[in-house]
């Protein structure tokens, strides 16, 4: 039963990370720009969760605010920066990105200090299913799988199944060819952008009664979210699902196992397959 | 083709100046000094990569606390360290830490390179913050300042900040002489042709694998030398030194400062801790002190798009109109 639950864990916390590397490495591949505040909009969107669920009394309210608010800083950000961005080196796009990083941890330490806060789980799943006499599982965690999973689905069909999904990978695969077939390809660079910040801010968002909501936790999971895009390859989301599971199986046993070491594993993990595949696994040589 | 170092006139001059600055200085300004010329180094053993070699590290920062942490290990807790032991085993531990990694990371390219160094930093960053090696978050203070004695003799007292800033001096100077004549040396030459052309460098029968992971090596011990240093002047380490916070920061120094010149990292140093302290300084800023970073993060923005070749960019056009007097501006 004890390992039940670990694998629960595990998976739960390998599928938020699906949904955040898949943004990442979506934004990546299609508008080649390497976005280090990806993390922020983690962080942001956890804090609009917690601001908004004080404000307005209501979890359920509060997560479809969250993503409209995040989706409209994305815009704004595509439109006044990023878009700068697109052929320029990664080193310019790195360091842009860094500034906001800076910029958004202030605003955070401004408008919200420095303290850890705590977010009510919503009390239509504040309840957990017995397994033993003595173990339970918090049914919220499941809502949270279910949902990641279910976003997976959207992307899936989104990508290959949908007109936009279409455009998408023309832009993806050639800016310019998609261009002169009539695709508006900023228009089409602006949505992708701020769908992703919207997306990641979800992943935020439904994570924060797990999680709490705390300085820098944008940036510890960007890091690890680069981990499993190294793993999976870059621009891949099949690979990017595969090296999600293994790093939420490596993280949970490891903390299980080894406690101080459990950080550690995640970075091993990924040594191994630069050795073994340096483009990732989802890539081919 | 951009030079990658200042004029040697100018260069003296400011030796010169910087050799005079404790003089006219109070102690506070003699340690900011103290403290530019270490970033400097800092920046410079980066600029190797990025500038020089093509090499986009975002974990430069990791290099620089392995040193400074190996400092605070070997140190006997109530005696000074020799430095003539502790500085090559500090650096020797950073170079070990970068020929490590580097074995791993030197074999990816482009944004696969920026992702691993760092993931391999936040790695060192867990092993001290996670484990009790490094007396885990709570870092370690380093209570007596290493000695500089040779056989009795004596030629600079660490203890003392005026002290200390010549031997900042000293290793600013040494360092920046030295990558110049590396650059120049068939090491420098080759890396910038793997730089501009990977392929091609191999196709003509370089060993890019083995020179890119020497310039790695080289740059993470250099980097060690700063931290070390670093280590010596606060005489407190913990694992935000080698956090990756510490990698963006240097990697700015270097844009800010213009890339590919050595100068530039210098300039980069100085601009920064200038900015810092102007930003973090109450009477400027208010209550905003507190938050600086938030006027830093929009600075950085703010020079990527509008300054792409920094502050040595700007005077690579004085000094190419200097050398030219026919060109047309």
């Amino acid at each position: 039963m004890f390992y039940l639950i670990q694998l629960l864990n595990a998976v739960q916390y390998g599928l938020l990370l699906f949904l955040l590397s898949s943004g990442l490495t979506l934004i990546f591949g299609i508008l080649g720009v390497i976005n280090l505040a990806h993390g922020s909009f983690y962080m942001i969107g956890a804090y609009l969760a917690y601001w908004l669920a004080k404000l307005t009394g209501n979890f359920w309210l509060a997560i479809p605010l969250a993503i409209a608010i995040a989706f409209a800083i994305g815009l704004v950000l595509e439109i006044a920066l990023i878009r700068r961005l697109y052929r320029r080196d990664h080193l310019y796009q790195v360091l842009l990105t860094f500034g906001l990083i800076l910029v958004f941890e202030e605003l955070r330490s401004i408008f919200f200090g420095d303290e850890v806060h705590g977010v009510a789980t919503p009390k239509l799943l504040d309840f957990s299913i017995p397994l033993t006499d003595t173990l339970s599982y918090p049914v919220y965690r499941l809502f949270v799988t279910v949902v990641c999973l279910a976003i997976a689905a959207l992307l899936y069909w989104t990508i290959y199944k949908t007109r936009i999904g279409m455009m998408i990978r023309a832009g993806n695969s050639n800016r310019e060819m998609a261009a002169s077939l009539g695709i508006n390809v900023p228009l089409l660079f602006t949505g992708v952008f701020a769908a992703g910040m919207a997306l990641t801010a979800l992943a935020g968002a439904i994570a924060a009664p797990i999680s709490s909501v705390f300085p820098g936790m944008g940036n510890q999971i960007l890091i690890i979210c680069f981990v499993v895009v190294v793993i999976g390859g870059i621009g891949s989301i099949n690979g990017a699902l595969i090296a999600s599971l293994a790093i939420g199986f490596a993280d949970t046993l490891g903390k299980v196992i080894a406690a101080e070491y459990s950080a550690i594993a995640v970075y091993l993990v990924m040594a191994l397959i630069l050795l073994w595949r340096p483009q990732g696994i989802g890539n081919q040589a | 083709m951009t030079p990658i170092s200042l004029p040697r006139p100018i260069l003296l001059l400011a030796v010169v100046a910087l050799a005079l600055f404790p003089l006219a200085a109070s102690t506070f300004y003699v340690q900011l000094g103290a403290k530019i010329m270490i970033l400097a180094i800092f920046a410079l053993s980066l600029d190797l990569l990025v500038g020089h070699s093509g090499m986009i590290s975002f974990g430069h920062a990791a290099y620089f606390g392995v040193a400074a942490y190996a400092l605070a290990l070997i140190s006997p807790k109530y005696e000074a360290a020799n430095l003539w032991l502790t500085l090559p085993a500090a650096m020797g531990v950073s170079a070990l830490a970068a020929l490590i990694i580097g074995f791993f990371v030197v074999r990816t390219t482009g944004v696969y390179f920026i992702m691993v160094t760092l993931a391999f930093a936040q790695m060192l960053y867990a092993v001290f913050h996670d484990t009790k090696a490094g007396g885990g978050s709570d870092g370690i203070y380093i209570y007596v300042r290493p000695e500089l004695a040779l056989a009795g003799w004596k030629p600079l007292d660490l203890e003392n900040p005026t002290q200390f800033y010549y031997l900042a001096l000293i290793f600013l100077i040494v360092v920046y002489v030295f990558l110049n004549r590396v650059l120049q040396a068939t090491f420098g030459r080759a890396l910038a042709g793997i730089r501009l052309n990977e392929q091609r460098m191999r196709s003509i029968g370089f060993p890019v694998f083995a020179y890119k992971l020497g310039a790695f090596v080289l740059a993470g011990a250099l980097a060690g030398l700063a931290g070390y240093l670093a280590a010596c002047q606060f005489g407190f380490v913990n694992p935000d030194i080698l956090a990756w916070q510490q990698s963006g920061i240097v990697l700015m120094m270097v844009i800010l400062g213009g890339m590919g010149r050595l100068h530039g990292a210098v300039l980069g140093a100085f601009s920064y801790v200038v900015l810092q302290e102007a930003l973090s300084a109450p009477p400027l800023v208010g209550a905003y002190a507190k938050h600086w970073q938030l006027a830093l993060g929009g600075l950085i923005v703010l020079i990527v798009l509008s300054l792409p070749r920094g502050i040595g960019g700007l005077l690579d056009g004085t000094l190419r109109r200097k050398n030219r007097p026919g060109e047309i501006p």
